[in-house]
C-alpha cells in the first residue's frame, strides 16, 4: 500500500486530526483562555450551564470550560511522562532480560509474571505511597506501575525475533549481544512497541484521572481533569456538567490515543488490507444465476447423489462476487467410488462440501438440480430429511486433528448419530460406536471410547472419523482429502480402512485428492478438476491410456513410475496449464466447459 | 532433481510430544504423583512465591519512602514527641530483622498492627469492610458474565460468515466504546442520568439495596463489553473450525450443536478472562466506592494512602494480594479439571 493511502484511511485521519487538536489547546490553552480559567468571580459562583458559560462555574466563579481546556497541557504533560517512564523502564528491563543467561532470565520473567498478575491500580496505590499524593509522586506510582507489563512485551519481542535466522545468522558472524540488538532486534520490534505505547498513553491517561479524582495525584491550587472531576461530583444535583466536561475531556483524548494505536497498527497490516483490495477488483459476475430449478423427478434408483451445473461464487469486498466453481455436474452411482483431483484451488473440495450440502452461507451456491437419496437438497430439509441425511451421508475431511472436537470424548462424538437420528438409547448407541471403532481396527474400542481425541494419534483419529461415518447406516461418504495430512504409512492404513468401510456399509465414496496416483489406485472413475470446472472424466484403470485433457495429460506425466528415467529431472506442469490465480480477471467465465460428467 | 518434501506429518509430532509426555509421566511416577497432584502442587509454589514477593514488597514499603517514613506520614509541623511515638508505634525503633519476623509472626497471628490514623487494630478495620467491598464486586461479576455469554454467543451466531454486517458493526462499535470508558466515568454518566436527571436512584450512600444499583452497573457494563467482545471472537472462531462442521454434517439439532459442540469450545477462553475480570474487579471498586462514597475496602485504601499510613496500607495490599491470587488459583485449577487438554499433562 503506498503512503498516501495509508494514511488516507479514516482512523488515520482522525488519529491525526485528534492529535493535532489536542496539541494545539495543549500548547495554546494556557495563553487563549487563562485569564478566563483564572478569573474570580464571587457574583458569579457555581452557575448552572449558559451561553457565557457552556459547563458553569465553580464555587470562585471561574468558567469550567477555559479550566478543562487550560488543564489539558498539564494533564498531557503527566500522562506523557508517566508514559515515558514506563516505556523506557520497560526497553531497559525487557531488554536486558533477553540477553541475560538462563537462569536468571527464568528468574526475572517469572518476577514479572507475578507482577503483572496485580491489577494496575493497586500498584500504582501501592507506589503513591512512597512517592507521596503529588503530581510528580503520580506520575512516578503511575509510569512504575507500567514498567512490567512493558517489559514484558519488549522481553516476548525481543525473544520471538531473536529467534529468527538473521539474527543467528549475525550471531555466527560474530556480532555481540548488544550490536545485535541494536542492529537487528530493535528495529524489528519496533511497530509493535509504538501500537502498545500509544494503546499504554490511553491508559495512563485514565489512571492519572482516577488517581487525581482519589485526591492522589494533582493538587490545589494545580488542577488537571482528574482533580475537575472529583470537586465537579460534589456539586452534581447543582451542575453535572461541572464532572461530565471534564470526564468527556477524559474519555475524548483516550480515544484520539487509541486512534492513533490503531492508525499505527493498521500501517503494520497494509500488506493484508492490499492483497484484499486486489481480490475485489477481480472478477465480478451476477449472482443471478438461479434460472431452472427444476424437479427432477427422477427416482433414487441407482444414482445416490446427484448435482448438475453446480456454481458457488463468493461475496467480494466491494459488492461483486468471484465465482470459485464453475458448472460442474457431478452424479455417484449406488456404492461407487468416484475421485476428484485437481490442484489447490481447483474448487474440488467446494464441490464436495456443496455436495453434502454443507457449504456455509457465506458461499451462493446455485445449481439446476441437486438430489441425494431421493432428497431434494436444494430447499431446506424437513426433519426426517435431516435424519436421514445424518444417518446417510458421511463426511471425513482433510486434518484429523481438527475434525474432532477437542472439547468432547470420541465415544459421545461417535454415539451422536444413532442417538439423535436413529432413536438408539444410550447404550445402544454405544455399543454401535465401539463397533465402528473395532471395524476401522482400534483395539479396545469400549475403553477407547471414553478417550478424548488429543489422546488418539493422527491416523486413529482419522480411522475415528470413518468410524464415525460407520455409526449411522451410510449411502455416500465424501471423504475431502482424508490422508493428505497423514505420513505414507499411515496415509496406507487409513486408505485400507476407507476401502474396507466401503466394502462393509456398501457406500458410494466421493474422494477428493490433489494425489492422482493414489486416487487412481482407489476409484472406479476420476474426474480433474482445473479452475473450478470439470475438464475430464476417466475410467481409473485406464488413465494413462484415456486422458485427452492436455492438463490431465500434465498431471498424469508427472507420476513417475518403474520406467522413468532417473537421469532427467521430472516432469513439471507447463505454465501455461498452471491453474489460474484465483483472483485473475477471466473473460471465459461462461463458455468452453469442456466435458460433462 | 527436485523431490517433494514429504507432507505435514501429524503422526510424527504426536509421537514426539507423546514421547515427551510419557517421559513427564515417568519423572512424576517415580515421585510417586499423579499429573493432577503434580499440577496442583507446581500451582500451589507458585502461589507462595508469589505471596512472599507481596510480603516482602508491602514489609519494605516504609524503607522504601525517601527520607524519614514517620516525619513523611506526619507532616513538618509534628512535634519530636509524636514522632518519635509514633516511630515506637511503627517498631521502626527495632532492628530490620527483628521487623521482619514481627511483622511475619503477625501475618501467621492475624495481626496486622495497628493503624497510626485510627488507632484501630488493621484487622478490624479490614473485617469490616471486607463484605462490602467482595459483595460489590462479586455483584459485578455475576451480572457481567450471565449477561455476556448469551450475548456473545448470539452475536457470533447472528453475524457469521458475514452476514448482517451493519449489526454486527453496530455491536463491535458499541462495545469498543464501553470497553473505552473506565468505570467510574461511566458512573459520574449513570449518576447525572438515573440520580440528577431521573431521581430514580441513589447518587451516593450505602445501606439500602437500591444504594448498591448503580456501583453494581458502573461495575459490571466495562468488563462485561469485554467479555462479549471475547466470547463473540471465541465463538466465531470455534463456529468455524473442522469439528463443527463435522457437528453440521452429522445434521444435529441447533441446540446441540450450539451448546454441547461449541459451548465447551469457549469455555476456556471465558473462564481466563472471567478471572482477570474479577481480580481486576477489585481494584475498580477503589474508583467506585470513592464515586459512590461507599465504606468499603478501597475507600479505606485511598485515605490511607493519602494519610501514609502505612499499616493500613500494607494489611489491605496483603488483602487484596490475596484475593487476585486466589482467584487465580480457583481459575487455574477449575481450566485444570474441565478441560482434558490443559496444562495438568506439560511438563
Amino acid at each position: 500500500m503506498s503512503p498516501r493511502k495509508r494514511f488516507l484511511n479514516p482512523i488515520a485521519i482522525s488519529a491525526i486530526a485528534g492529535s493535532a487538536l489536542l496539541l494545539f489547546v495543549a500548547v495554546a490553552g494556557p495563553t487563549i483562555w487563562g485569564e478566563a480559567a483564572t478569573t474570580t468571580d464571587v457574583s458569579s459562583r457555581l452557575l448552572g450551564a449558559s451561553a457565557a458559560h457552556p459547563f458553569g462555574t465553580d464555587e470562585l466563579g471561574r468558567d469550567i470550560l477555559a479550566r478543562v481546556l487550560v488543564a489539558t497541557r498539564l494533564t498531557l504533560l503527566l500522562t506523557l511522562g508517566a508514559t515515558a517512564i514506563a516505556l523506557c523502564g520497560g526497553i531497559v528491563f525487557g531488554l536486558v532480560a533477553s540477553i541475560l543467561p538462563k537462569h536468571p532470565r527464568r528468574l526475572f520473567t517469572g518476577l514479572l509474571d507475578i507482577l503483572l498478575a496485580f491489577p494496575w491500580l493497586l500498584m500504582v496505590l501501592f507506589f503513591t505511597v512512597i512517592w507521596g499524593a503529588t503530581a510528580t509522586g503520580a506520575m512516578l506510582a503511575i509510569g512504575f506501575a507500567g514498567i512490567p507489563s512493558f517489559a514484558r512485551l519488549v522481553y516476548n519481542l525481543a525473544a520471538s525475533v531473536s529467534g529468527r535466522d538473521y539474527v543467528r545468522a549475525a550471531r555466527v558472524v560474530g556480532v555481540g549481544p548488544i550490536g545485535v540488538l541494536l542492529r537487528h532486534v530493535l528495529p524489528n520490534i519496533a511497530n509493535p512497541f509504538f501500537v502498545n505505547a500509544a494503546a499504554t498513553a490511553s491508559v495512563t491517561l485514565l489512571s492519572f484521572a482516577g488517581l487525581s479524582f482519589l485526591g492522589l495525584g494533582v493538587q490545589a491550587p494545580e488542577y488537571d481533569w482528574g482533580r475537575m472531576l472529583q470537586e465537579g461530583i460534589l456539586r452534581i444535583y447543582v451542575n453535572p456538567l461541572a464532572a461530565l466536561g471534564p470526564g468527556l475531556a477524559v474519555v475524548l483524548a483516550g480515544l484520539v490515543f487509541t486512534m492513533v494505536s490503531e492508525a499505527v497498527a493498521g500501517s503494520r497490516g497494509a500488506g493484508l488490507r492490499a492483497v484484499r483490495a486486489r481480490a475485489a477488483g477481480a472478477v465480478t459476475i451476477s449472482a443471478r444465476r438461479r434460472e431452472l430449478v427444476a424437479e427432477t423427478g427422477e427416482p433414487a434408483g441407482d444414482v445416490v447423489a446427484e448435482i448438475r451445473d453446480l456454481r458457488i461464487a463468493f461475496a467480494t469486498a466491494d459488492g461483486g462476487t468471484i465465482e470459485r466453481v464453475r458448472g460442474v455436474d457431478l452424479t455417484v452411482a449406488r456404492g461407487e467410488v468416484v475421485g476428484i483431483v485437481g490442484e489447490s484451488g481447483s474448487g474440488k473440495s467446494l464441490t464436495a462440501m456443496a455436495l453434502a450440502g454443507l457449504l456455509g452461507d457465506d458461499a451462493i451456491v446455485t445449481t439446476s438440480a441437486h438430489t441425494f437419496a431421493g432428497i431434494d437438497m436444494t430447499r431446506a430439509p424437513s426433519p426426517a430429511e435431516r435424519a436421514r441425511l445424518g444417518v446417510e451421508l458421511g463426511m471425513i475431511f482433510q486434518d484429523p486433528l481438527t475434525s474432532l472436537n477437542p472439547a468432547l470424548t470420541v465415544g459421545r462424538q461417535l454415539t451422536e448419530v444413532p442417538e439423535v437420528h436413529m432413536g438408539m438409547r444410550p447404550k445402544e448407541a454405544r455399543a454401535r460406536a465401539a463397533d465402528a471403532l473395532d471395524a476401522v481396527g482400534i483395539p479396545n474400542a469400549a475403553q477407547r471410547l471414553k478417550q478424548y481425541p488429543h489422546e488418539f494419534s493422527g491416523g486413529m483419529r482419522q480411522r475415528a472419523m470413518i468410524g464415525m461415518a460407520m455409526t449411522g447406516r451410510p449411502r455416500l461418504i465424501v471423504a475431502d482429502e482424508p490422508t493428505t495430512a497423514l505420513d505414507v504409512t499411515v496415509q496406507r492404513q487409513v486408505m485400507g480402512v476407507l476401502h474396507r468401510a466401503q466394502e462393509e456399509t456398501g457406500a458410494a465414496i466421493v474422494f477428493i485428492s490433489h494425489d492422482i496416483a493414489l486416487v487412481s489406485a482407489f476409484c472406479d472413475r476420476v474426474i480433474v478438476m482445473k479452475d473450478g470446472r470439470a475438464v475430464e472424466t476417466l475410467d481409473a484403470r485406464r488413465i494413462r491410456e484415456d486422458a485427452r485433457h492436455p492438463y490431465s495429460k500434465a498431471l498424469i506425466a508427472c507420476l513417475p513410475d518403474m520406467n522413468s528415467d532417473r537421469t532427467r529431472p521430472l516432469p513439471v506442469i507447463p505454465p501455461e496449464l498452471v491453474p489460474e490465480a484465483l483472483d485473475e480477471t477471466h473473460d471465459d467465465a461462461h463458455d468452453d466447459r469442456e466435458v460433462t460428467v | 532433481m527436485t523431490t517433494t518434501p514429504p507432507l505435514a506429518t501429524a503422526d510424527v509430532v504426536d509421537t514426539t510430544t507423546a514421547a515427551l509426555a510419557a517421559r513427564a509421566e515417568e519423572r512424576r511416577l517415580r515421585r510417586g504423583l499423579t499429573p493432577r497432584t503434580a499440577f496442583l502442587l507446581r500451582r500451589l509454589g507458585r502461589l507462595v512465591v508469589s505471596l512472599a514477593v507481596v510480603i516482602m514488597a508491602s514489609f519494605l514499603l516504609m524503607y522504601l519512602v525517601p527520607g524519614d517514613p514517620v516525619r513523611a506520614a506526619l507532616g513538618q509541623s509534628a512535634t519530636p514527641e509524636l514522632v518519635e511515638a509514633t516511630r515506637i508505634q511503627l517498631g521502626l525503633d527495632k532492628s530490620m530483622p527483628e521487623q521482619f519476623l514481627r511483622f511475619i509472626g503477625g501475618l501467621f497471628t492475624g495481626d496486622l498492627g495497628t493503624s497510626v490514623r485510627l488507632q484501630r487494630p488493621v484487622a478490624d478495620v479490614i473485617g469490616q469492610r471486607f463484605p462490602t467491598t467482595l459483595l460489590l464486586a462479586v455483584l459485578a461479576f455475576v451480572i457481567a458474565v450471565v449477561g455476556a455469554l448469551p450475548a456473545g454467543i448470539g452475536a457470533a451466531v447472528l453475524a457469521r460468515s458475514g452476514r448482517r454486517r451493519g449489526l454486527s458493526m453496530a455491536v463491535s462499535a458499541v462495545l469498543g466504546i464501553l470497553i473505552a470508558v473506565p468505570s467510574f466515568l461511566l458512573a459520574v454518566g449513570l449518576i447525572s442520568l438515573f440520580a440528577v436527571r431521573l431521581g430514580w436512584l441513589p447518587a451516593a450512600g450505602w445501606g439500602a439495596p437500591a444504594d448498591a444499583v448503580l456501583p453494581v452497573i458502573a461495575l459490571a457494563i466495562g468488563p462485561m463489553a469485554y467479555l462479549v467482545r471475547i466470547v463473540q471472537v471465541e465463538m466465531l472462531a470455534v463456529l468455524d473450525t473442522t469439528y463443527m462442521t463435522t457437528a453440521r454434517a452429522k445434521r444435529l439439532p441447533r441446540r446441540l450443536i450450539h451448546l454441547r459442540h461449541a459451548l465447551p469450545n469457549i469455555v476456556t477462553a471465558t473462564l481466563t478472562v472471567g478471572g482477570m475480570i474479577l481480580a481486576g474487579l477489585t481494584a475498580a471498586t477503589v474508583l467506585i466506592e470513592a464515586v459512590f462514597a461507599i465504606p468499603g475496602l478501597g475507600s479505606i485504601m485511598v485515605s490511607s494512602v493519602g494519610a501514609k499510613d502505612y499499616p493500613m496500607v500494607q494489611g489491605v495490599v496483603i488483602v487484596y494480594a490475596l484475593i487476585v491470587l486466589g482467584v487465580n488459583l480457583v481459575v487455574d485449577v477449575i481450566l485444570a479439571t474441565i478441560d482434558p487438554r490443559s496444562s495438568i499433562t506439560e511438563g
